[in-house]
């Protein structure tokens, strides 16, 4: 194939790719820019596939069919639920792929076209430094994710003693490290280049807590856009530079919405270590306030008697699996003639988007599925406010209380409604350690309870 | 040795940047409903980086080049599978559903 051939055939890829992004604007759209980026895909390894110097088809059609077969196990048998941690694991396995691939150019550049073994072009070498060092941060940085959202690392926040300057040095270390390396070419530089980078990607996500992970999640979805990129320019692609760039663009503004609908700069999310200090001082004066309770019958009670009920659900309903009987009660309020509506704050969850899927996923349609923007403006004449497994995005302190640490944060403004059912297992604080002013006012009723059994009695007491 | 002289990469920069703003634009475009099938997507678009592993593990032989190459490709084809499916699955409940209790 000649090479304007081969460049045209990546453009097309390239296009689809595009056409995927675009096809996620409306759900009706969605499937079939899903099918687009499969025939980019598609395209872009046919393409490879028939360059002259591809040779070793059974070697490669193999690793193509071990991968394939564990990604499709995986991903069939993956929970909704556990829909984040899947997610990180995949970015991490981009930033490892990243860091081989970078490793064979540099191990065969004749291949690539770029020199020959010692005398690899300067250009090639930064670039291939900073796809692996990317790479790298990626790949470390995934795993330590995925151990804190599936829980076998702690969620915490992990800090020491000049942690941010710690990261620094590393940084300018690996700097140096890059210069070395494309100065003698030497694969002893390369590997420590690769386990430094390994290393600082663990430091980086360490002090970064659990309620934080949508905006880590997206920033390493990000890097590893970036780590294709830094590949991309090595191999002198364009196609891997135009998608890394699609995906680097993507997690960065991923990011930046997450971070927004926590009011707090990207900057602060990835110095972290929030949530860990102010737990203590929070509580305390709230202690004699008396808390109204309720159960199961108060609430289908309350709720049969409404005109309009927005739901709005937080992570404790993925964590209690709640979702199901969830949709059980809205379908049943429905048929009363109620109007039901589910109310999502941008960082309800552990990633981009998680309560939307959660609650496709127990058939909920997604029209009634709103965002704060959209239907913030519909609680002061809404009747009841059922909130499930949200605390700090329904605390009105992010209003009013400019010592709060969650102050200035977009909230939800389920307190103008005329009624709040709390439904919470205990009166613990939510992840910022800050207590909620909500579970005190005269207008809210505290259901204490696990998520799922609290809605699974209300569907009870409703039939 | 075509590539590398000092164009080629003023080329890559050219698209890249053009890229991003594309990017850009797209994604905002996105819903916020579709932010996890657009992680899952990009996921598995960014693993296209299959083509530089292919490219290593395509000559004959063994070298370490070669090893590197085919881990690469089944790394990458983990994500390529996995990524594609769990769009599919997630965006597959985003299906509009028949109202019946509209319609009695």
């Amino acid at each position: 194939m000649s090479t304007n051939m081969v460049a045209v055939l990546y453009l097309i890829s390239a296009l689809m790719f595009i056409f995927a992004l675009r096809g996620l604007s409306h759900p009706e759209s969605s499937r079939l820019g899903n099918i687009f980026g499969i025939v980019g895909m598609v395209i872009a390894i046919i393409t490879t596939l028939m360059f002259k110097s591809v040779l070793s088809y059974t070697e490669i059609g193999a690793a193509i069919i071990v991968g394939g077969a564990i990604g499709t196990f995986i991903a069939l048998r993956i929970e909704m639920t556990a829909l984040p941690q899947l997610v990180a694991a995949f970015h991490s396995l981009v930033g490892i792929a990243a860091v081989f691939v970078a490793a064979a150019a540099f191990y065969d550049p004749a291949s690539f076209g770029i020199g020959t073994i010692g005398s690899i072009g300067t250009s090639s070498l930064i670039e291939m430094s900073i796809g692996t060092f990317i790479g790298a941060i990626t790949f470390s940085g995934s795993i330590l994710a995925f151990g804190k959202l599936q829980g076998t690392v702690s969620g915490k926040p992990i800090v020491f003693k000049f942690q941010h300057a710690i990261n620094a040095l590393i940084l300018l270390f690996i700097a140096f490290l890059i210069i070395i390396f494309c100065i003698n070419q030497s694969p002893s530089i390369f590997w420590t280049i690769v386990v430094v980078s390994i290393l600082l990607g663990f430091l980086v996500v360490i002090p970064i807590g659990g309620a934080d992970m949508p905006v880590v999640v997206s920033m390493l979805n990000s890097y590893s856009g970036w780590a294709a990129c830094g590949i991309g320019f090595t191999l002198s692609n364009n196609l891997l530079i135009i998608t890394g760039a699609l995906v680097g663009a993507s997690g960065a503004i991923l990011s930046y919405i997450m971070s927004k609908g926590m009011n707090r700069s990207i900057i602060s999310v990835v110095l972290g270590g929030f949530g860990g200090e102010q737990t203590a001082s929070a509580s305390g004066d709230n202690s004699d306030k008396i808390v109204k309770q309720g159960n199961a019958e108060d609430a289908a009670y309350i709720m049969k008697n409404a005109d309009s009920v927005i739901i709005v659900p937080g992570y404790g309903m993925a964590v209690a699996q709640a979702q199901h009987a969830l949709r059980e009660m809205g379908d049943i309020l429905k048929k009363e003639g109620i109007n039901v509506r589910y109310a999502i704050h941008p960082v309800a969850g552990r990633m981009p988007g998680h309560m939307n899927v959660l609650l496709a996923e127990a058939n909920v349609p997604y029209d009634e599925v709103l965002e704060l923007d959209e239907i913030n403006h519909d609680f002061p004449m809404t009747e009841v406010s059922f909130v499930i497994g949200a605390n700090d995005v329904t605390n009105p302190a992010a209003k009013t209380d400019e010592t709060s640490p969650i102050y200035g944060m977009p909230i939800l403004d389920v307190e103008k409604s005329q009624t709040v059912l709390f439904v919470k297992r205990s009166m613990a604080t939510g992840y910022s350690g800050v207590d909620n002013e909500l579970f005190y006012r005269d207008n809210t009723t505290m259901l204490f309870g696990d998520a799922k059994k609290m809605c699974e009695d209300i569907v009870k007491s409703l039939a | 040795m075509e590539a590398h002289s000092s164009e080629v990469f003023v080329i890559g920069l050219t698209v890249f940047f053009l890229a991003c703003i594309i990017g850009y634009y797209v994604v905002w475009s996105v819903t916020p409903a579709l932010h996890s099938p657009l992680m899952g997507v990009t996921n598995a678009i960014s693993s296209v980086i299959i083509v530089g592993a292919i490219l290593a593990a395509g000559p004959l032989g063994h070298d370490s080049s070669k090893i590197f190459g085919i881990i690469g490709v089944v790394l990458a084809s983990i994500n390529i599978f996995g990524g594609f499916i769990v769009t599919y699955r997630m965006l597959s409940m985003f299906k509009k559903k028949p109202k019946k209790e509209q319609k009695d």
